[in-house]
């Protein structure tokens, strides 16, 4: 695959940002979009635009069976059983709300225990938290190891008989850990406990398959994909969306309403209540073909030798500390450099167009347990080249010499 | 946009070697802040005798050269003033921070205006903006005795 021909597809480094060539480390946080899904979205609502499911007339006809095309695309894409088992949500954020909620309701009580890593993400945490507060549920959090990894075994360690749910990250946003996931499933599953895996970061960097993987729930950012904002996905096995109560009340997801009584909608309709981001849903159809058309083996080979060449680079510039080296790890290199805070780095590396994300990357429990405040992080897409990882290392020379290092 | 407007030499030390930094024994007043986007914090810590005046004042926490510099300087600059006064600096660095030209107040002198002056580069950064003014919001909310955590607005 040519890198070139690939990042021309995307408008945004058509133009300078800031008098500078964009040089985009921020993938992990939201990643560019292609012309053909931003064209898709300015077509569908000048040329094809009605809201779907409820209207008779051609477009809404139309609309509808768009809408629908993306769920086959996306049950596809991940080999899930069931074009029924595709939630489309506002973002994987309402996806793990979606099931926090509505697993919370059915099957937790006092003294009950979410099992959870020190890894996660603040959205794979604070829909849990809102239970140990409503329903007094314990929250457990597997260790993370020196290389800032989860192995297998950190997980068995904090399974007790009172565990109820495990809800971990497929990739870590910050030390770029890959989890077992496979393997935690079929553990968590001889002791019959459904496992959700948060994969904002798994889904645009790694092969998936439901089938294979067998985990009950996998929450999908739609944004991190190439893909538009607004629009998530929640994977989550038939059974259990036949059986977990709705989680938001509203039109569409109803089968009848009476002043008695209301009983609700079939698969999918019953999660999704209201009108839906119907043109993000119909232009994210296209995001996947995007990625189906390059192959996510390239995308994979192509961001592992991105990052052995960003590991490789960094590891020899002085003062630069790496956070994290586990032995399974995608995209993303967070670090940071003695004497420099990482937004003080951020910041002079924005002055070269080179775009990197500082902060605690909404890893808090992460950052406490590393002992930082916070961390910079560069992280990979489809369109970067090793020219950016060189231009990111210049940068870092820079803030070095502005900082007196 | 110039990075030397931002990062003048006088930020780079203060950032570096942040003056009054720790916490001393007879406080009277102290509050808390933080900026919930990145985690930085800052505790400050000040006494207040019976004129209401600044005996000492000291901070901790950790952050950005700019939010340390800030800090380091809002502290030298308040030690020995008045609370009318400190607040009346604390109004006049915000407002400069945001929107006015130049530092009005009377209570200060021209190098210790120039000093705070440094941490005008910042107007140009819009997201550091809040790096700059935390302290600031910290310092008024423990003359305020307020119980509130502050956090940095927008």
């Amino acid at each position: 695959m040519n890198i070139d021909d690939i990042k021309r597809e995307f408008p945004i480094f058509d133009d300078k940002i800031q008098n500078n060539d964009l040089v985009y480390l921020d993938s992990a946080n939201s990643s560019q979009k292609p012309r053909i899904v931003v064209d898709r979205i300015y077509d569908f609502y000048t040329k094809e635009f009605s809201n779907v499911g409820r209207s008779v007339h051609y477009l809404a006809v139309a609309a509808t069976n768009l809408y629908e095309q993306t769920r086959v695309s996306v049950q596809k894409y991940i080999n899930a059983k069931d074009k029924d088992e595709i939630v489309f949500t506002k973002g994987a954020t309402e996806a793990i709300n979606l099931v926090a909620n509505t697993f919370g309701q059915k099957y937790l009580s006092e003294g009950d225990e979410v099992l959870l890593t020190e890894l996660e993400h603040h959205s794979n945490y604070v829909p849990w938290h809102f239970l140990r507060k409503a329903k007094n549920i314990k929250i457990e959090f597997a260790e993370i190891n020196d290389n800032g990894e989860v192995t297998l075994e950190d997980i068995e360690k904090k399974i007790t008989n009172k565990t109820k749910i495990i809800s971990v990250s497929h990739l870590s946003n910050v030390t770029g850990a890959i989890l077992p996931i496979k393997e935690i499933v079929q553990l968590a599953h001889s002791k019959n406990i459904p496992v959700l895996i948060d994969g904002c970061q798994g889904a645009p960097h790694l092969k998936l398959d439901m089938q294979d993987i067998d985990c009950d729930f996998y929450a999908i950012s739609g944004h991190k994909m190439y893909g538009p904002t607004g629009i998530g996905i929640l994977y989550a096995k038939k059974k259990w969306l036949e059986d977990l109560p709705p989680y938001q009340g509203g039109g569409g997801m109803i089968n009848e309403v009476k002043k008695e009584g209301i009983t609700y909608g079939e698969l999918p309709n019953k999660y999704e209540a209201g009108t839906m981001a119907t043109a993000q849903v119909i232009a994210f159809n296209e995001s996947i073909k995007f990625m189906e058309k390059i192959g996510i083996q390239n995308i994979e080979k192509h961001e592992k030798e991105l990052l052995d060449y960003g590991l490789e680079k960094l590891r020899k510039n002085n003062s630069v500390n790496i956070i994290g080296n586990p032995k399974e790890k995608g995209g993303v290199i967070s670090f940071t450099i003695e004497g420099v805070h990482p937004h003080d780095i951020a910041t002079i590396l924005d002055e070269d167009g080179v775009a990197i994300r500082a902060g605690h990357h909404c890893c808090q429990i992460l950052h406490d347990k590393l002992n930082l405040p916070a961390t910079a992080r560069a992280s990979f897409g489809v369109y970067n080249t090793k020219d950016d990882i060189d231009k990111l290392d210049e940068a870092i020379n820079k803030c070095k010499k502005i900082f007196n290092l | 946009m110039d990075l030397k407007d931002l990062y003048q030499e006088i930020i780079l030390d203060h950032g570096k070697n942040p003056r009054n930094l720790g916490k001393f024994d007879n406080y009277n007043k102290d509050a808390k802040g933080n900026n919930p986007l990145c985690g930085d914090n800052v505790h400050v810590y000040l006494r207040l005798n019976e004129n209401k005046k600044v005996e000492d004042i000291a901070f901790e926490g950790h952050g950005c050269a700019i939010s340390m510099a800030s800090a380091s300087i809002m502290t030298d600059m308040v030690r020995g003033k008045e609370e009318k006064e400190v607040k009346e600096i604390v109004t006049d660095f915000l407002g400069m921070i945001k929107e006015k030209e130049s530092l009005e107040t009377n209570i200060l002198k021209d190098d210790e205006k120039t000093k705070l002056m440094s941490l005008s580069g910042v107007k140009q950064y819009p997201m550091r903006v809040k790096c700059a003014t935390l302290s600031w919001h910290t310092l008024t909310s423990a003359l305020d005795n307020s119980d509130q955590i502050v956090k940095t607005e927008d």
